[in-house]
């Protein structure tokens, strides 16, 4: 089963040590990531046939990709490279667009486990669909389904990458068939979710986050509207005593 | 090609150093009530303004293109809570067909 269904999210965590539970936690997380994968997989084949067509050759784009797995930021470099930049404006660019996981990591981490270290380790699972899916509302995370959902979209996205480098000849055209709009679409899905388990208070930050974003969009570098948009989440400090 | 390999670890250093930060800096303990209300509201900020930037986001410019359309169309599915693959599967249908048709 690919559906991400409605229920699976509301799903409360249960047991609490190693074992049984947290495995299915894991597979659960996987699951529901499998369409994630098949889109990040397209998405990594197009950044495979980008670098290659930048001269970048086989093994650089793949290791960038086991590495970083980063499409946004992956892509503002060759975004860069490609147009003539250098190598600070392309970390620069890399840097602002992933400032969003500097948030995402904060309100995740008390749902990390272990120390300091350890928290920082698994905090290398944040990506945007998978910390979404992981999301249960009230600010809390499941991290077995964070890592669960992760695995598959990073080897889709090395494995994409790889297909893209060495045969990109044979893969048509990502654009003319629609599949750029996979990413938006999924976000999409996600945000009604969320919408729906959020209520009204959800709603109240999604509106002036898009407007923000809109707003930005024709007048700051890529990254900029996304960070900004993530401050409508301060409009939360307008009622913080509220029972949940 | 050595500045590439130079800008490709740089980048992923610091993409690590971001993810890390979080989890350094708040550590085991659990957020306060108040950052807590803010993070709850984190993901519906961070979804809506991806949803914005992945369909019109170009190189700091509108890239108005059929990928509206194909939102457009994936909208109302969800609404009427059609399963997520369907819906994705409908925006890239809808994009492509527009493209086709006027790209």
């Amino acid at each position: 089963m690919l559906v991400v269904t409605s229920g699976e999210k509301q799903r409360p965590r249960c047991g609490t040590g190693r074992g049984y539970d947290d495995d299915k936690g894991y597979l659960a997380g996987a699951r529901a990531a499998v369409p994630f994968a098949l889109a990040t997989a397209v998405l990594g084949v197009s950044f495979g046939v980008l670098a290659r067509s930048l001269g970048w050759g086989i093994a650089a784009p793949v290791a960038f990709s086991l590495i970083t797995f980063s499409g946004s930021a992956q892509f503002a470099v060759t975004a860069v490279f490609g147009t003539g930049g250098g190598a600070l404006a392309a970390v620069a660019t890399a840097v602002l667009l992933n400032a969003r996981f500097l948030a995402m990591g904060i309100a995740i981490a008390p749902s990390l486990k272990g120390g300091r270290l350890r928290r920082a380790v698994e905090g290398q699972a944040v990506v945007d669909a998978s910390w979404a899916l992981a999301s249960r509302g009230n600010g809390r995370f499941d991290r077995e389904h964070l890592i669960g959902a992760t695995v598959p979209q990073y080897a889709a996205w090395v494995v994409g990458t790889a297909m893209g480098v060495l045969a990109g000849d044979v893969v048509g055209d990502v654009k003319r068939l629609g599949l750029d709009a996979i990413f938006p679409a999924f976000f999409l899905a996600l945000l009604v979710e969320e919408l729906r388990s959020g209520g009204r208070r959800a709603a109240a930050v999604a509106l002036p986050a898009a407007a923000l974003a809109l707003v930005l969009v024709p007048f700051t570098p890529p990254g900029v509207p996304v960070i900004a948009a993530c401050v409508t989440a301060l409009l939360g400090l307008g009622n913080p005593g509220r029972p949940q | 090609m050595i500045s590439l390999w130079a800008t490709i670890l740089a980048v992923a250093l610091a993409n690590a150093a971001i993810k890390a930060a979080g989890p350094i800096l708040v550590g085991d303990r659990d957020l306060s009530p108040k950052a807590n209300a803010v993070t709850a509201l984190l993901a519906s900020s961070l979804l809506a303004a991806l949803v914005v930037t992945e369909t019109l986001g170009g190189e700091g410019r509108f890239a108005f293109d059929a990928k509206v359309v194909g939102l457009a169309v994936a909208a109302p599915a969800l609404l009427l809570r059609a399963p997520v693959l369907v819906v994705v599967a409908l925006a890239a249908v809808a994009t492509a067909v527009t493209r086709a048709y006027f790209g």
